[in-house]
C-alpha cells in the first residue's frame, strides 16, 4: 500500500455563490521514499493539493489515505496530530518565528509532541547538525540570510521523524547559489530514504526529481508539460511576456 | 505543551510589550488594590465599632429603665410604683431567660462629687450596683477585689473605680512614670468616706492602644537621648491642655465612660446616701436594672418574658422601658454593609474595566501573531493547544497585576489613611486579599476567553498566508 493515497479527490469552494473546482476528481499514489515534485502553473490547484496532501485542509470529495490512516474524516485535533507526527513543511517564506531563536524554533514541534525538554534539545541540536546550523543556535532568524533561514526550517520539518516532508517552493526566495545548496539538501535527505515532496513552478526543481506530478486546471495532467518539467533545457524557458515589451 | 512552558511563552509575550502590559494590568492592580484597601478601611472601621459594642456589655445586655405612666394608663399613675427591687426579686425568680441581673441606683439630681488626695471630680457614672454588675458591664478588675454580697449586706462605705476617676484623682501613671494604685485610700462621695477596695482594668480601643504604646516609646526615647546627652533639664514652660479632641472620639467615647465608672454596694448608696434624704422614696426606687440575657439571639423572647413578669408586679401598668444595643448593631451592620457595598462596587468596576482592557489587548495581540498562530498550527499545535496559550497569557497578565494591585494596597492604605485619619487602624485580612487575587485571575481567564476561542478557531492555510 502507498504512503498516500488520493482517490477521486475533489476540492470544491464557493466563491459568491460561484462554484470553483480547486481539484477535481484526483487520484494518485504516492510510495515510501518517493523524491516527487507537483509541477503547474499558478492557480491550477497545486498549493491545494499540498494542503490536502499535508493534512492542513481536507477534501469536499474523495478519500485521502496517510499510512494507513483516512484524513478526510479526521477531526482538527487529528489533523493536527497528523501534521505534528508524520508530516514536516518547508515554506517558501520559512515561516520561522521571529521571537525564538534557533534552537527554539526547531524544539516547537515536539513542544507540541510532548517531549521532554532535554530530549527536545537534544534531537533539535542533532536536527541543526544534519542541515549543518548548529553553529547559530542562539541566533533569531532575523540575524540568518535566507538560505540558513531555510536550513532551519529544514532542520525543524525533520525533527520530529516525519514520514513525508512537503516543500511549498523552497528555494522560491532565495537566490540561484542558495537555492542550490536547498536543493542539494533535500537530495541528501531523499538518498536518506525519506519521502520527499516539492510544490514548485521552477523547471530546475522538477528536473531533479524523479517523478513529476503536473497539476492543470484542478486535474492530474496525462502527460507532463516537458518545459515546466524542465526536461527541455534553458533558452526554450519563456522569459515573461512583459520583459520581452519591454 | 505543558503548563510550564506556556506560562514561560506568556511572560515572553508580556516581556516582549512590556509597555503595553504594565498599561493593561494598570486596572488589574486598581481594582485588586482598592479592593483590598476598601475590605482593610472598612474591617478597621467594623472591629473599632464592635469594640465598643462589646466594651458596654454587647448584644445581651438589656436594661430596663422606668418611664413614665403611657397616656392611655395616666388615670392609673397613682398604682405606678416605678422599677423597685421587688422587679429585681420578681426577674430572678421568675425570669429564666434573664441569666444575670443587677439593679442600679444612682444619686439623683445632680452629678455627685468625689474627693480624695486634695481634689475632686464630679462624674455620672457612680452607682450603687450588685457585685455582679462587674460581669454584666464587662468590666475586669486589675487590682484589689471586686465589693462581694457581704459588703452589700452590711452597707459598707467600699468602692470599685475605673482608671479615668483615678487619673483625675491621683494622677496618671503615664505623667508620674510610675504606677498609680490607689487601693486603700480614701474617696468620698458628696462628702461620704469610702475606701477604695478595687479598681477597674484600663480600657482602650485598639487604636487607643497602640498610638499610647507609640508615644511610650517615643518618649523613653526621649529619655533615653537626654540621659545620653548628659542633660538633666527637663523641658520647662506651662503645661498644655490639648483640648476636649483627644481620647474621645467617635468609637472612645464608650471606653472613657467605662473608665469613669465608680461603683458601690447598692445597700451601701440606699441606706448611706439616699434613705436619709429629705426627697427620698420610701421603697428604694432603682434607677434601671441592667440583665444579661441568656442567650443573645432570643432576645424577643426574653424581652416578652421579662415584661410579663415586670407586668404582673406593676399591675399592668407600663412605667417600664426596655433599652438593647440592638439598634447600635443594627446601624453598625448597616453602616458597614453599605461602606463594604460601595467600596465593593468601586473596586468591582475597576476590576471590570481592568478586564475589559486585558481582552482588548488580547485580541490586538492574536491579530498581530496570526502568522505565528498558523505556523503553530501547521507544525502541530492543536485547536486547545492554541487556546490554552492565549488564556494563560492573559492569566498571566492577570496574576501579575494581581500580585502587584495586592502590594499596591498597602501604599494605598497608608496613602489613604495619612490623608484621612480614622480612629480605626485599617486591618487587611488575609480574606479580602484572597479574594482579590482570585478575582482578578477569574478575570484573567474569562478576558481570554474570547481573544482564545478566536485564535483556536483561526483557519490554518489562511493564518499561514497571512501578511
Amino acid at each position: 500500500m502507498a504512503l498516500l493515497e488520493l482517490r477521486n479527490v475533489s476540492k470544491i469552494y464557493q466563491l459568491g455563490g460561484e462554484e470553483i473546482r480547486a481539484l477535481d476528481d484526483v487520484s494518485l499514489d504516492i510510495g515510501g521514499g518517493e523524491f516527487v515534485s507537483i509541477i503547474g502553473p499558478s492557480g491550477s490547484g497545486k498549493s491545494t493539493l499540498m494542503h490536502i496532501l499535508g493534512c492542513l485542509d481536507t477534501p469536499s470529495h474523495g478519500t485521502v489515505t496517510l499510512d494507513g490512516t483516512e484524513v478526510q474524516r479526521a477531526s482538527a485535533r487529528e489533523l493536527a496530530h497528523m501534521r505534528n507526527r508524520k508530516i514536516g513543511f518547508v515554506f517558501q517564506f520559512f515561516n520561522l518565528l521571529p521571537k525564538l531563536n534557533v534552537v527554539q524554533n526547531v524544539e516547537l514541534p515536539m513542544i507540541y509532541a510532548g517531549v521532554s525538554s532535554s530530549e527536545r534539545r537534544r534531537r533539535a541540536e542533532q536536527a541543526l547538525d544534519l542541515v549543518e546550523m548548529s553553529h547559530r543556535l542562539k541566533n533569531r532568524p532575523s540575524q540568518l540570510s535566507g538560505g540558513q533561514q531555510q536550513r532551519v526550517a529544514i532542520a525543524r520539518a525533520l525533527v520530529n521523524d516525519p514520514k513525508i516532508v512537503f516543500a511549498d517552493e523552497p528555494t522560491g526566495n532565495l537566490d540561484t547559489h542558495t537555492g542550490e545548496i536547498i536543493l542539494t539538501l533535500f537530495r541528501k535527505l531523499s538518498q536518506e530514504g525519506r519521502t520527499i515532496i516539492i510544490v514548485t513552478h521552477n523547471p530546475e526543481i522538477a528536473a531533479v526529481t524523479p517523478r513529476r506530478i503536473e497539476i492543470r486546471n484542478g486535474k492530474v495532467a496525462e502527460k507532463v508539460d516537458e518545459r515546466l518539467a524542465g526536461l527541455i533545457r534553458p533558452g526554450a524557458i519563456a522569459a515573461p511576456a512583459v520583459a520581452t515589451a519591454a | 505543551m505543558s503548563l510550564w512552558n506556556a506560562i514561560a511563552v506568556g511572560l515572553k509575550e508580556i516581556w516582549a510589550h512590556k509597555f503595553r502590559s504594565v498599561l493593561t494590568m494598570l486596572g488589574i492592580i486598581l481594582g485588586v488594590s482598592s479592593l483590598v484597601a476598601m475590605n482593610a478601611l472598612v474591617q478597621g472601621m467594623e472591629n473599632g465599632a464592635r469594640e465598643s459594642l462589646v466594651a458596654v456589655g454587647g448584644l445581651a445586655k438589656v436594661r430596663v429603665e422606668a418611664q413614665p405612666v403611657p397616656v392611655e394608663q395616666r388615670h392609673m399613675r397613682d398604682l405606678a410604683v416605678g422599677v423597685t427591687m421587688n422587679d429585681v426579686r420578681a426577674l430572678k425568680n421568675s425570669a429564666p431567660e434573664a441569666a444575670l441581673i443587677s439593679p442600679e441606683m444612682r444619686l439623683d439630681g445632680y452629678n455627685p462629687t468625689l474627693a480624695a488626695n486634695g481634689k475632686t471630680y464630679r462624674t455620672w457614672m457612680t452607682a450603687g450596683v450588685w457585685p455582679v454588675q462587674a460581669e454584666l458591664m464587662e468590666h475586669k478588675i486589675a487590682h484589689g477585689r471586686m465589693f462581694t454580697d457581704m459588703d452589700d449586706e452590711f452597707a459598707r462605705n467600699v468602692v470599685v473605680i475605673g482608671t479615668g476617676i483615678r487619673d483625675e484623682l491621683f494622677g496618671k501613671p503615664e505623667d508620674t512614670g510610675e504606677p498609680v494604685i490607689p487601693i486603700g485610700q480614701t474617696l468620698t462621695v458628696n462628702g461620704y468616706p469610702f475606701t477604695i477596695i478595687g479598681m477597674f482594668e484600663h480600657y482602650e480601643s485598639e487604636q487607643d492602644r497602640k498610638t499610647r504604646e507609640l508615644q511610650e516609646k517615643e518618649k523613653a526615647a526621649q529619655l533615653a537621648a537626654q540621659l545620653a546627652s548628659g542633660s538633666t533639664n527637663q523641658p520647662s514652660g506651662p503645661q498644655r491642655s490639648r483640648g476636649w479632641g483627644g481620647g474621645r472620639r467617635g468609637g472612645s467615647f464608650a471606653f472613657w465612660i467605662k473608665n469613669n465608672t465608680v461603683y458601690m454596694p447598692l445597700n451601701t448608696m440606699w441606706m448611706k446616701m439616699k434613705s436619709g434624704q429629705s426627697n427620698a422614696p420610701a421603697v428604694p426606687t432603682l434607677n434601671s436594672i441592667e440583665i444579661r440575657v441568656a442567650d443573645p439571639l432570643r432576645i424577643n423572647e426574653a424581652l416578652t418574658q421579662i415584661r410579663n413578669v415586670l407586668m404582673v408586679n406593676h399591675r399592668g401598668i407600663e412605667d417600664f422601658s426596655f433599652r438593647t444595643q440592638e439598634d447600635w448593631a443594627d446601624q453598625i451592620n448597616t453602616f458597614i454593609g453599605s461602606a463594604r457595598m460601595s467600596g465593593g462596587l468601586i473596586a468591582g468596576i475597576s476590576l471590570l474595566v481592568g478586564g475589559i482592557g486585558i481582552m482588548n489587548i488580547m485580541l490586538a495581540s492574536i491579530s498581530e501573531r496570526i502568522r505565528e498562530i498558523g505556523i503553530r498550527k501547521a507544525v502541530g499545535a492543536g485547536d486547545v493547544e492554541v487556546f490554552v496559550q492565549i488564556i494563560i497569557e492573559s492569566t498571566v497578565i492577570a496574576v501579575i497585576g494581581g500580585v502587584v494591585g495586592l502590594g499596591t494596597s498597602f501604599a494605598l492604605i497608608q496613602l489613604i489613611s495619612s490623608v484621612t485619619p480614622t480612629d480605626n487602624a485599617p486591618v487587611v485580612t488575609a480574606g479580602s486579599m484572597a479574594i482579590a487575587f482570585g478575582a482578578s485571575v477569574t478575570i484573567g481567564v474569562l478576558a481570554g476567553l474570547i481573544p482564545a476561542f478566536r485564535a483556536a478557531r483561526m483557519n490554518v492555510i489562511q493564518a499561514l498566508r497571512y501578511d
